[in-house]
């Protein structure tokens, strides 16, 4: 299944690694199929976790005792490895921790964009997006009275970029999704950014999709801005992460004001703490930074290229069974070449409303998503109401798809 | 024990293939509302029309699961012709068909939850008489399934909606 070239990896152990995936449902093991929604952890990340609290808890940035300096490290240790990762130069200053990617967009909008957007001014979506990369825009239009644009998506499920220099004219910034979450389209992220360089507009990416699966370099990217969260990357829930351009994060106003984020405090006014801690109001997220942190050693020790090399076999292995199955009866929503797009299908099967589909699933164990995937613009394109998603990861493997097909044969039956 | 049989009954299945009572009134004078699951995306458009406070005639419209779609037929079937009084009293008494369930989800979630989980009180039978609500007793194995009750409930929820705007527009203006 996975390229013979990476074999160095096997994945067909991985499950193991991975607690709840021993779990039964049904009276069947499960098949977890909803890693674009929220991935599951390894042993790993709950074990350092675990230990953090065991060991070491501390309030970070403000002790000088042990227990505090450790937790220091392991925080500030975290920070350095999901620079690694993404392949920040600055990671020091430049990766600020948030609650997830939906808060890192927030906070861009809300610190960048209303220091930066006045009235008439354009920021360039497109149809692509999640709403966490949708509202937030919305949110400052009514705010400030900015215009959005919206780059369509074409009858092959990529962006339309045939009208792009057009689309960029007066813009301050797009925002962009790199892999939809609906489609599993991976855009031409690269190009779109020096597009809009070239047109005097920064570029922030929603890497909330894309970071978990395929190696990421900001510098390749082209991007000004990173979103994304650690929960969709065998990461605990409320952490994620955002990157900026170190120029451009000093030259924003914080985002929530409070402890850690102060230089001074004086009855007439504050001055901001320096980078990356300007905009860690609070408390931060520490133990959760500590299961990021064994998170990215996980990913790291199996190597990105490895994990996108066994989804995009796995991926293949899914279109070839599901069209020998199922014929015209299952159409997926997104683009046919495995290189093009990562493990995310959007699936319709005859007239089966997808949440009967995932019921019937569920009965065999089966875990997808069924609804709007909370991108309804892209829903409206498409012409429909909801689908049923099934997206892979690096513990799937061809069983599950095998059991997938299985109870999609099911529910045919049932809704003949 | 929540085999698919339980929410996937054959009225259920027939009444998703061949929903009664699909389409549209003129509105007015009909009543014209629309429901959402905000949830999922599902929606349905319900034109409830009453005269002489009666539901002389109900169609509904939208897209939806089997569920929500099957329960959408089941209670226009059911209200048409009844009495607004009687249409109401027919929403609460599904609703509550719904509702008493949900105290004791723990039951059906994990074993731990069975503390509130002794089902054989009495509100049971106030509730969920499958003698006064005839077909719609089939939808009784939804609230098995506790995502889908909203499913089941939302036309209703809709209908409510319809009937007190309907008792609004007719109401003398002071």
């Amino acid at each position: 299944m996975s390229n013979p070239c990476t074999s160095a990896v096997d994945f067909s152990k991985l499950k193991g690694d991975f607690p709840v995936l021993s779990r039964t449902v049904h009276g069947h093991r499960i098949v977890y199929l909803d890693s674009a929604s929220s991935a599951q952890r390894p042993q790993s990340v709950l074990d350092a976790m675990d230990a953090y609290y065991q060991t070491t808890h501390a309030n970070v940035h403000r002790g000088v005792y042990t227990l505090a300096e450790e937790a220091d490290r392991l925080y500030e240790g975290a920070r350095l490895a999901v620079g690694r990762l993404i392949g920040a130069e600055d990671p020091e200053h430049e990766v600020i921790f948030t609650k997830n990617a939906t808060e890192s967009i927030n906070l861009v909008a809300a610190t960048w964009g209303r220091s930066n957007l006045n009235p008439g001014d354009v920021v360039l979506l497109t149809d692509m997006e999640h709403h966490a990369n949708i509202v937030p825009w919305l949110m400052l239009a009514d705010e400030r009275g900015i215009e959005l644009r919206w780059i369509g998506v074409d009858d092959e499920y990529r962006l339309d970029l045939s009208d792009l220099d057009r689309l960029l004219d007066g813009v301050k910034l797009v925002a962009c999704t790199t892999m939809s979450n609906v489609l599993g389209t991976i855009t031409p992220f690269a190009h779109i950014a020096e597009a809009a360089h070239r047109a005097g507009a920064l570029v922030l990416a929603d890497g909330a999709q894309s970071v978990p699966h395929i190696p990421t370099d900001v510098g390749r990217l082209g991007c000004d801005f990173l979103a994304f969260s650690a929960h969709k990357m065998l990461g605990p829930t409320g952490i994620g992460v955002l990157w900026g351009r170190r120029e451009l994060l000093e030259a924003m106003p914080p985002f929530l004001g409070g402890g850690g984020m102060i230089r001074d405090v004086r009855h007439d006014g504050f001055t901001s703490n320096v980078l990356p801690w300007k905009f860690e109001a609070g408390t931060p997220p520490i133990a959760e930074a500590v299961g990021l942190g064994a998170a990215v050693s996980y990913l790291e020790s199996l190597g990105l290229d490895a994990i996108r090399a066994h989804e995009v076999g796995l991926t293949a292995y899914a279109q070839s069974v599901l069209a020998e199955r199922f014929g015209d009866d299952l159409t997926i929503f997104g683009p046919p070449g495995t290189a093009e797009r990562g493990g995310v299908l959007s699936l319709a099967y005859r007239d089966v409303h997808p949440h009967d589909l995932a019921q019937v699933l569920d009965q065999a164990g089966v875990c997808v998503r069924a609804g709007h995937h909370c991108a309804k613009p892209l829903m409206r394109h498409l012409g429909v109401n909801a689908t049923a998603r099934a997206s892979f990861y690096l513990y799937n493997d061809e069983s599950d798809v095998d059991v997938l097909a299985d109870a999609i044969a099911e529910a045919g039956t049932l809704f003949a | 024990m929540t085999g698919l049989e339980d929410l996937y009954r054959e009225i259920i299945l027939d009444h998703y293939r061949s929903p009664r009572n699909r389409g549209e009134l003129p509105a007015p004078p009909a009543q014209r509302v629309e429901g959402f699951n905000p949830l999922c995306g599902d929606e349905v458009i319900v034109y409830v029309q009453v005269q002489d406070g009666t539901v002389t005639d109900i169609r509904f419209a939208g897209q939806g699961c089997s569920i929500s779609q099957s329960s959408a037929s089941l209670m226009s079937a059911a209200v048409k012709g009844k009495t607004v009084a009687e249409a109401r009293s027919l929403i609460r008494t599904f609703k509550a068909m719904m509702s008493v369930h949900e105290a004791r989800l723990g039951d059906g979630l994990d074993a731990g939850g069975s503390a509130n989980g002794s089902g054989d009180d009495g509100t049971d039978d106030v509730a969920a008489d499958p003698e006064s609500l005839g077909e719609l007793a089939a939808l009784q194995g939804v609230v098995k399934f506790p995502v889908r009750i909203k499913c089941a409930t939302l036309s209703w929820n809709t209908l409510a909606q319809g009937l007190d705007e309907a008792e609004e527009s007719t109401a003398p203006h002071a």
